[in-house]
């Protein structure tokens, strides 16, 4: 496990030295000139040819890529060309709230979704059955912008139940939580279908495999034989499609945070995209592969765990 | 001998889409204690469905519709299913094919093993593991402390064949049904699990219903055999008898289709055309479009069981012309 650990932390060492490039190289090669977005409307050609100067923006690539990455090592990733605020602080303030909304995310996604592919399954063709496949269908389809907007209106705006917008309190105070409800399920709609109709299609698979045969022979309670012989088995494909949803999750936070007025990373990096603000991007873009490669490697120790037949070493 | 498994008149039917289908039609047998019973025949013939109907582990779709199993003379077929959970395991036992998935990939052999220790016997988990570890011994497992602990992919599919015996007979069952436990085997293991097969059962005065295709194997083990063909039972006797004095032109066929390694001389004579599917609607004997010797009342009646020795029981019109031309030598079971 901890061979498996370390090996996972080179990868991730060139595998951002390779997001980083190639961010770095887009952002290059993108068109507008970050100087005017420092030096707002008002500057003129010297104080625009002054500020290049300055940022290093007429040296060539490779230089500036490298300045980028020593100062990167250092925990230094630049100051914003538009708040002129540091990179690190503006991250840090706004990492906590994405994390929070991610997780949140995943944990509705993963209750909600596990618990209705297993009646699904267990209640094969029943109109149980027939019922949470459909809702995970819609789950699926339902764009989560038109979602959040929907949940707003009803909990917020018509029953006053829950805030319209912000995650500014700590997640463990009640006001926290009430805050996380409404984003939480808007984001993790999506994925709980997704693991919904896998847990299904999974359980039915093992249910029909020899050893679950075998637990009947052997004269296993009912109970047991889901339970312990089969669901153990079927969560194998569900912890693959919870990893990649986890993905496609960080991705949504952006429109949620959007929706829901978070002040998280995806917000910062969408606007930052939209003013050219380079270093900001960049940042941001590392640190959700940071976090995306992190899942995987959470995915991979449980698989581990789950299933003996897996050795990493 | 005192009769352990009494199977009358079994009829066990599929819902499917072309509606109901017979899988086991009208099939009745019986197990002695301490004796092995070989049930033979072509795949989909309806061996595996008749033991899956013995221990009640039918497909959700499947079911008996008629007939009854009875086990040391008590009716088994209509338990309900809390009562007929407890006799798996305890009474009856059954032992499959594919070692390499009957298995629980994400348990150790020690759990599967346990479980039904615990469950039946309700002792302590120390207690089972030790009698986990003597069970692995008695079916030749070398290191059992290390394999109990140990999952199936780690061993062999010979080893992995020993431990699903192991589980199977943990609560001393009576009848053990094995459905062709050594056709995913190599031939030399092969030998092995059906010798100890064959020492467990002697030892524990146990009751064996074998399901197999292959000859060898009955050779090897049954003291009767019976030999079924599309859902019906066409032949039964001693493992001599079938093997000598075959009456049924299809066991005859099958005896002929097994390869001789013995006699140079020796052509393997396959059994014409295919096994006809659960659905064929076939008038007279079910064998009859595949049969050479086939006559008008053959494609017209079904033929009644012939019981001609002492439990040897055939079902076909000719198997006294049959008799004689084996005997005349026009028609050779050889192997």
């Amino acid at each position: 496990m901890i061979a498996l650990i370390v090996r996972r932390a080179i990868q991730l060492v060139f595998l951002l030295l390779g997001i980083s490039f190639l961010v770095f190289s887009s952002m290059f090669i993108a068109p507008g000139d970050p100087a005017t977005m420092v030096g707002g409307p008002t500057a003129t050609e010297s104080d625009l040819v002054a500020i290049r100067d300055n940022l290093g923006l007429n040296d060539p690539f490779l230089v500036q890529y490298g300045r980028y990455l020593g100062n990167a090592v250092q925990g230094d990733f630049g100051y914003s060309y538009q708040s002129k605020q540091s990179v690190s602080e503006a991250i840090a303030v706004r990492f906590p709230n994405t994390l929070k909304l991610a997780i949140a995310s995943m944990i509705v996604a993963i209750i909600i979704g596990i618990i209705a592919g297993l009646i699904s399954a267990l209640k094969h063709n029943s109109w149980l059955d027939v019922t949470s496949t459909t809702v995970a269908l819609a789950g699926i389809s339902i764009p989560n912008f038109w979602l959040g907007a929907i949940l707003i209106l009803v909990f917020s705006v018509n029953l006053q139940w829950l805030p319209v917008a912000g995650l500014s309190d700590p997640f463990y105070t009640w006001e926290g939580i009430k805050q996380l409800i409404l984003p939480a399920i808007t984001l993790g709609t999506g994925s709980a279908a997704m693991i919904a109709r896998m847990t299904r299609s999974s359980i039915l698979e093992v249910v029909k495999a020899d050893y679950v045969r075998t637990a009947r022979a052997k004269g296993v309670k009912e109970k047991n034989v889901i339970w312990i012989h089969t669901l153990k088995n079927a969560m194998i494909p569900v912890i693959t499609v919870i990893g990649l949803n986890f993905g496609a999750l960080l991705g949504g936070t952006i429109i949620t945070e959007k929706v829901f007025a978070i002040n998280g990373v995806g917000r910062l990096m969408i606007d930052a995209i939209a003013m050219r603000d380079f270093p900001m991007v960049q940042a941001s873009v590392l640190l959700v592969a940071t976090l995306f490669v992190v899942v995987n490697l959470i995915v991979d120790i449980v698989y581990t765990m789950i299933d003996p037949r897996i050795n990493y070493s | 001998m005192e009769t352990l498994l009494e199977v009358n008149n079994l009829v066990t039917e599929f819902r499917t889409a072309d509606g109901n289908v017979q899988a086991v039609r009208d099939v009745s047998f019986s197990v002695a204690k301490g004796e092995t019973l070989c049930i033979v025949g072509e795949s989909g013939c309806g061996k595996s469905i008749t033991s899956l109907s013995v221990i009640g582990l039918l497909p959700s779709n499947g079911s008996i519709t008629s007939g009854e199993v009875k086990y040391e003379g008590k009716p088994i077929h209509n338990l309900p299913f809390e009562q007929m959970r407890k006799m798996r395991g305890t009474k009856i036992s059954m032992i499959f094919q594919e070692p390499m998935t009957a298995l629980n990939p994400v348990l150790t052999v020690g759990y599967q093993l346990r479980e039904p220790l615990i469950l039946h016997h309700k002792i302590s988990k120390s207690a089972a593991n030790k009698q986990g570890i003597e069970l692995l011994k008695q079916v030749g497992i070398p290191y059992p402390e290390k394999r109990i602990n140990q999952y199936p992919h780690e061993l062999s599919g010979g080893m992995r064949q020993r431990v699903m015996i192991a589980i199977a007979l943990a609560c001393s069952p009576g009848l053990l049904i094995a459905d062709e436990p050594t056709t995913a085997l190599d031939v030399t293991i092969q030998a092995q699990i059906l010798d100890l097969i064959n020492e467990l059962k002697e030892k524990l005065n146990m009751g064996v219903m074998m399901i197999t295709h292959d000859m060898g194997v009955v050779a090897e083990v049954a003291d009767r055999v019976m030999v079924m063909y599309a859902g019906k039972k066409v032949e039964e006797g001693t493992v001599s008898e079938i093997f000598e004095n075959p009456k049924h032109p299809y066991t005859i066929g099958l005896l002929n289709s097994v390869p001789n390694v013995d006699d140079p001389d020796f052509e393997l004579e396959p059994i014409p055309g295919s096994m006809p599917s659960l659905t064929e609607q076939i008038s007279g004997c079910r064998f009859n479009p595949r049969c050479k010797f086939a006559t008008d009342i053959c494609r017209e009646i079904a033929p009644p069981e012939f019981s001609t020795k002492e439990g040897h029981i055939v079902s076909c019109w000719l198997h006294e012309k049959v008799e004689e031309e084996v005997k005349h030598g026009h028609l050779t079971a050889q192997i």
